[in-house]
């Protein structure tokens, strides 16, 4: 089967929306815990709608990708660093995970309400516990700073791709036609 | 691959750095508190815990025990929140009695202000409430209220309250006159169960046409108070309190004071005037009290914003301030029983 130069168009979108999610999830976290401010109260319901959709739209991305062929990375690049590449991006999508489900649990155990705007209100699957929480609390945060470990390894490792190595790589996510090598 | 000159190549590693190292840098900037203003919830905390943490317990009202019971509504309510609590009908709630203060072995008779917590209904429904003694706060902003903490916590030199400090912060905060008066005229009762717990903040009544109504509303007692307590015993008012609910349930009734137009429901400083309307929604009928170690209140965090449908926040700062300060203390305490740090009884 011939592979493609670049990645599906819906995993592209996908890519780039999640990309822009997971920054202001991870900013609107970080700031909304710390603030006494009137608008935590505004945040923090932002924050847990658009976190319920994030793990929405991480299963919608894992059946894309799963449902696509993926464009090799370049025979240049050696095998080991092949392989570390692909781990990463197992490693995102396992922090991509966690991150919404230990949110949404950690409010189950706390016997919050998970609404989603005014939409719907997500059941609660766990028992109140305040040792659960604790640790669904803890998880929250140490993935959290996994996830920001993660992806500032990948936009430098993109960004070699696209600006030293030149190999195409940055493009198959970008979309935008490559020149003839 | 595409041949570059080489003489790009530096450029080009400084781009990369460039752009990884400011969002690097952003981000920590932000989680060490960039943007925020000069009190967070962790320096609130923090202070609350006065350097000294008591593993496992509340940093504020660390001192308390469980209740469970009924919330007996009349329905009168109905025509002003959608909330289903309000119509008539009972919902059962858990609960919590309380005094504050950071010391979870401290003699009840001493505390300043006494506490009722409530949690009750599900889900989308579910209302949590957290009172006071106090009908009104001395301040208006979080910021204040750390200076007030501040300005009546022990000299670390002296270990004695600074008579001289307090003074000055009152001198510069003449909106504290209101809760002063208060403090000068209240007598603690013998009982818990003859306090009058208030809601402090102000909040809305949204009915099924959208309208909004500010309402504050307190748990008034419906017995007498009682003959007077030996205070060589610490835990004189929670003993008092399991003894009577063994006899009986201990009722309250829940009334609701309404704003008019005049009123600024934000300022929680200001008491209003006597003649607004008032409305008893029905009756807090207390039927169990345990130890903490032995109810399930411990594992609520009793944060006040965590309201119905049919019913919202004001934009009171005070208000407002409190979900950030409660989270970080339960996240602290929930660590500790996590970890096993708390004790047994806790
Ligand atoms: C991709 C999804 C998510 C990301 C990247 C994310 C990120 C974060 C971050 C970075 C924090 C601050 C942690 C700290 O500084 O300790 C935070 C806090 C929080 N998150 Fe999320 N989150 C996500 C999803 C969710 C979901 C789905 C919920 C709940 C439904 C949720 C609920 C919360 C809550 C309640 C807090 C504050 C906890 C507290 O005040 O102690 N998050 N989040
Ligand atoms: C900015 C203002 C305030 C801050 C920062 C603050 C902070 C706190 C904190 C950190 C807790 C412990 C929460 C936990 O670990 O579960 C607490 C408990 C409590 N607060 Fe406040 N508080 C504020 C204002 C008020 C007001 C205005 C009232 C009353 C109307 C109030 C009533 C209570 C009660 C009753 C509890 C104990 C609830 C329980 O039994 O768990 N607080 N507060």
């Amino acid at each position: 089967m011939s592979q493609p130069t670049t990645y599906a168009l819906s995993a592209r979108v996908m890519h780039w929306a999640m990309a822009l999610l997971l920054l202001s999830m991870i900013f609107a976290g970080l700031a909304m815990v710390q603030s006494l401010q009137p608008w935590h109260l505004t945040l923090l319901g932002l924050h847990k709608s658009f976190g319920v959709i994030a793990l929405l739209a991480v299963i919608v991305r894992l059946i894309i990708r799963l449902r696509n062929a993926t464009p090799a990375l370049p025979d240049s690049i050696p095998a080991m660093q092949k392989r570390i590449a692909h781990a990463s991006h197992w490693l995102l999508y396992a922090a991509m995970f966690a991150m919404p489900l230990s949110g949404y649990f950690m409010q189950n155990a706390a016997g919050r309400p998970v609404a989603v705007f005014d939409w719907f209100t997500l059941p609660a699957l766990l028992p109140e516990s305040l040792p659960l929480y604790g640790f669904f609390r803890e998880m929250h945060a140490l993935v959290a700073w996994a996830l920001i470990a993660l992806l500032l390894i990948h936009i430098a490792a993109a960004l070699h791709h696209g600006l030293v190595k030149r190999d195409g790589v940055l493009q198959s996510m970008t979309g935008r036609k490559q020149k003839q090598q | 691959m595409l041949k570059q000159k080489p003489s790009a190549l530096p450029l080009r590693y400084a781009i990369i750095l460039g752009a990884v190292g400011g969002l690097g840098a952003l981000i920590f900037a932000v989680a060490g508190g960039l943007g925020q203003s000069a009190v967070t919830a962790q320096d609130f905390v923090d202070l609350q815990e006065g350097g000294n943490p008591h593993l496992g317990f509340r940093r504020a009202h660390a001192k308390g025990f469980c209740i469970a019971g009924e919330f007996v509504s009349n329905g009168s309510l109905q025509p002003f929140s959608t909330a289903p609590m309000f119509a008539a009908s009972s919902t059962p709630f858990v609960g919590r009695i309380s005094i504050a203060g950071n010391n979870p072995t401290a003699p009840d008779l001493n505390a300043p202000v006494r506490s009722l917590a409530l949690s009750l209904g599900e889900g989308a429904n579910r209302w949590q409430t957290a009172m006071n003694t106090p009908p009104v706060m001395a301040v208006v902003t979080p910021e204040a209220f750390y200076e007030q903490l501040q300005a009546l916590s022990p000299d670390p030199e002296t270990g004695e309250r600074n008579p001289e400090r307090i003074r000055a912060f009152f001198a510069e905060h003449p909106e504290t006159q209101t809760f002063r008066n208060w403090q000068a005229g209240y007598t603690p009762s013998n009982s818990f169960a003859t306090e009058i717990y208030h809601s402090i903040n102000a909040f809305y009544l949204i009915n099924e046409n959208g309208e909004r109504q500010a309402v504050r509303w307190a748990a008034m007692p419906t017995v007498n108070n009682g003959e007077p307590l030996n205070s060589d015993d610490t835990n004189a008012l929670q003993n008092e309190f399991f003894n009577r609910v063994e006899s009986a349930p201990v009722a309250f009734d829940l009334t609701f004071t309404f704003a008019s137009g005049a009123d600024d429901e934000t300022n929680p400083t200001v008491l209003w005037p006597s003649e607004r309307r008032n409305m008893i929604a029905g009756q807090i009928v207390v039927q169990k009290a345990v130890p903490e170690g032995e109810g399930n209140c411990n594992n609520i965090n009793f944060d006040p914003l965590i309201l119905p449908t049919g019913m919202a926040a004001t934009a009171d700062p005070i208000l407002r301030a409190r979900s950030a300060a409660y989270a970080e203390s339960y996240r602290r305490r929930a660590r500790e029983h996590l970890l096993q740090q708390a004790p047994e009884n806790n």
